[in-house]
This record gives C-alpha cells, structure tokens and sequence, in this order.
C-alpha cells in the first residue's frame, strides 16, 4: 500500500513548506510568546496590585479569554480589529490589518491571559521576605518587581512557560482559518493541489511532533538544572 | 535617632498586636528588645522602617516621621539598615551583585564604586572568597554575615536586626554575633531583636522587655538584669536564663 504513496512530493515542497510556512509559523509563536509574556506579566501584576479595581479588570479580561475557544477570538478578531481601528482613529473607513498583524495581536492577546496565571504562580511562589528585604534596602516597588521579584519569578517558571509555549506553536496552525499560510497551511496547499493528502499530512505531523517532542526533552532537562540551582 | 511614640497597631478590632508603644534609640545606642514569641517585638522593629503599617501613634528616624504620606518611604528606608532572620539575600544573584543592586540603584553609585565597597565590606566580614558565589553556596551563618554587608554597603545611619540568628545553626550563631558585637563596638546605632542575652549583656545599653504587644520594661542593660521591675519580665529570664 506504501508504493502508491509518493513521497518525492514532499521533497519538492519542502523549500515552500519551511522557508514560506515554518518561518511563518515560528515567527508567529516567538512575537507571540515574547509579547503574551509581556502582557501577561504586567496582568499579573495588576491583579496582584492590592488595588481592586485594577485586579478586577485584569480578573474579569483573564477569565474571559480563556473562556473563549480560540478560533472563534482568531475568527473575530480578524473582522472586529478593522472596525475598531477605525473607531479609535475616526478614519472615514475600516482600517486594513494584514492577516498577520491580526492574527499575532489576537495571539498576543489570548496568551497573555495562560502566561498571566503562569507569571501569576510564580510570583507568589516568591517568599514575603524577598520584597520585604529589597524595599528595606530603599528599592522601590517598580524596581523590587524588576530586579529582585520577576527574575526569580521567571526562572521559577520557565519550564511552565516554555510549555505553553509549545502549546502555543501548535495552536498557530489555527490561523489557517484565515487562510494565511502557516507550516501546516502550506502543507495543506500542497496537499490540495497535489492531491496528496495523505502524505503531506503525515509529514506535516511528524514536523510537529518531533518540533514539540525536542522542545519538550529541553524542558525537562532545564527543570532538573533549575532543580539543583535552587 | 529613632523615636517611637504611643504606637498602636492592630489588624481588626479584637486583634491588637501593638498597644501604645513607647520608646527611643539615641545615637550611637544599642537597644536589644526581647519577649516571647508573639510578643510584637518583629513587628514593632518592621514598623520603624515601614515594612509593617499601623494605625496610630508615630515613628520618626532622624526627625523624618515614617508614618507621613509624604515621605519618600524607599530613600528613608535606604538609610537604614535592617537584617531579616531567614537572611533574605537574593537567591538568583552572586554574592557580590547582592551588595551592589542597591547600591547601583538606588544611590547611584557606578557599578566598580559598588564592587570595591562590596569587596571592602566583605572582607570585613571574613567573606572575600565567596563574592562570585550564589547565596545557596553559602552556610547560614555565612548567608547572614552577607546579608550584614549588604545592609552596611548602604552606610546606614542606623541598622535593624530582626531575629538575626534564629534560623541559625548553634555552631553559626557566634560569627554572627562577633560581627554585630564590632558593629555596636563602633558606635553604629543598632535596635535588635533578639533571644541572645550574651549579645545584650556585652554591648546593649538599655533592654526593652515586650509582651503581649506592650513595652512592659524599658531600661538600662544593668537594671535590667539585675533586677526586672516586673514579673512578666522576670519569668522570661527566668526562663531563658536557666539553661
């Protein structure tokens, strides 16, 4: 059964699937994670501010996001951030968003309400001491988070964060309801034009899983180094 | 130098932890103030620069009240030292970054002006060999005596020990307390909380007895071991004295 299957079709797309879809991909996961993490830190933060109202924002965004599937935000957005854009400018038509500027903030935005609880965790899991000591050394609030509390917060977390950013990198492929082309929107093109689904597909999960499987061996490896360093 | 007037702290009606406190530090003067646990005498000392709230009376550190909207709280509190019982040194830094942050961030001192103080003071400590250390490296009591250095870099005009060694190790306590004991020995204004009435005996000038969140004794070293006016304060030495 393997015979009928032609698998030099992959070989002839790779340059398309990797230099088009997998740079894509990648690039959608790294600005993604970099600014989910930090939006997510600063919601963290207001929602451990002691200031109510401000954690009641945060609170009430974090839990509406994640109660969202995210297709249906990708799907959304995409139509609703031309409108909005308008509104806030007061241009006298929907402003353009690119397909990839759209799909990045709704990203951004989803994952900063995951890294949040991630960042969130981690903070507390800092001992009371630890700000108590930098502020008794004259720091200030801003400069107790930025030096004493969020490095050791993030260090705590990295394997979590890492995780989801996994996660993250196989969520992307979502944004093919736009169709925009990702690795795995390539994959599918081919697959479509070619009329070789089977295995365009079948390759297409072998990049993934060995992509993730690799990344999340690296994460284990980083847990048992953090382990001993603490 | 510290002044701490009819102090009043409690964290709901029928939860008073602090009742009308009473006292001061002079210049240049060693106050140790001991009680039970539970007594208030780490909240009372965390009250003085601010690291606890409370909700009457005053406290001022060189004329600068603490309890005043409009103080700058983290320049007041740059100018006191304070030393915590589980250390808190920062895990994720080396030792010698440990005595340089604030000293960079918040004096603004360049980082080789930072480095040379930090080195001078470790040195001072019995410390030098350990700055690229990490604070896990390092025993208690060596974590302690860092944690001193950090405090000093600040060239506090005072400096505040809560509990300075009783996390620690019995073999640890006395490089402690001969660290401290030099401190009091140069004329460095020094409030401490602490068990250990060898260190009052030595170098305090006067000893304040807490209990159940008053000041039920305030004075001098001798009177106060000679003969305790209360009865409260007298179980306690009688207590931690015995053996």
């Amino acid at each position: 059964m393997l015979g009928n299957f032609d698998f030099d079709v992959i070989r002839r797309a790779l340059p398309y699937l990797f230099y088009e879809g997998m740079t894509f991909t990648l690039t959608l996961t790294g600005l993604a994670a970099f600014g989910g993490l930090v939006f997510g830190t600063a919601l963290a933060l207001m929602r451990l501010s002691g200031l109510k109202l401000l954690g009641r924002i945060a609170g009430v965004y974090v839990d509406f996001m994640r109660s969202l599937p995210l297709v249906l935000v990708i799907f959304w957005f995409y139509f609703l951030v031309p409108y909005i854009g308008q509104w806030l400018t007061g241009a006298s038509r929907p402003i353009s968003v690119g397909a990839f500027a759209s799909s990045l903030i709704t990203f951004i935005m989803f994952e900063a309400a995951y890294f949040s609880e991630i960042m969130r965790a981690g903070i507390q899991s800092i001992s009371r001491g630890q700000p108590a000591a930098a502020s008794a050394l004259g720091l200030t609030y801003a400069q107790t988070m930025r030096y004493v509390v969020l490095p050791q917060a993030f260090r705590n977390m990295l394997p979590v964060l890492i995780t989801q950013t996994i996660v993250l990198f196989q969520d992307t492929s979502l944004v093919y309801v736009l169709s925009i082309t990702d690795f795995l929107g390539a994959a599918s093109k081919v697959a479509q034009r070619d009329g070789r689904l089977v295995e365009m597909y079948l390759f297409a999960a072998v990049v993934y899983f060995t992509i993730s499987c690799i990344a999340s061996f690296g994460v284990r490896r980083l847990q048992a180094r953090i382990a001993i360093i603490r | 130098m510290i002044e701490i007037s009819h102090v009043d702290k409690w964290y709901s009606p029928s939860f008073q932890v602090l009742t009308d406190c009473t006292t001061s530090v002079a210049k240049g003067e060693v106050v140790v103030v001991c009680g039970p646990s539970g007594s208030g005498k780490s909240t009372l000392i965390k009250c003085v620069n601010a690291l606890e709230p409370f909700q009457k009376g005053d406290i001022s550190i060189d004329g600068i009240k603490v309890n005043d909207p409009k103080t700058d709280l983290p320049k007041l509190r740059s100018r006191v030292g304070m030393v915590f019982q589980h250390f808190e040194l920062f895990p994720h830094l080396k030792i010698i970054d440990n005595l340089c942050l604030a000293q960079e961030k918040v004096l603004g001192r360049s980082h080789d002006k930072a480095v040379t103080k930090g080195m001078q003071l470790l040195d001072r400590v019995g410390l030098k060999e350990q700055a690229q250390k990490f604070p896990a490296q390092l025993s208690g009591g060596q974590q302690q005596r860092v944690a001193i250095a950090r405090a000093l870099a600040m060239d506090p005009i005072a400096m505040l020990f809560d509990e300075p060694t009783s996390a620690l190790d019995p073999e640890m306590i006395s490089e402690v307390l001969d660290v401290m004991v030099d401190l009091a020995h140069e004329g460095m204004t020094m409030m401490v909380v602490t068990h250990e009435m060898g260190f009052a005996r030595k170098v305090a000038n006067r000893v304040i007895f807490m209990d159940r969140g008053e000041i039920v004794e305030d004075a001098p070293k001798d009177d106060f071991f000679g003969k305790p006016r209360s009865d409260r304060a007298q179980k306690f030495l009688s207590k931690i004295l015995s053996h």
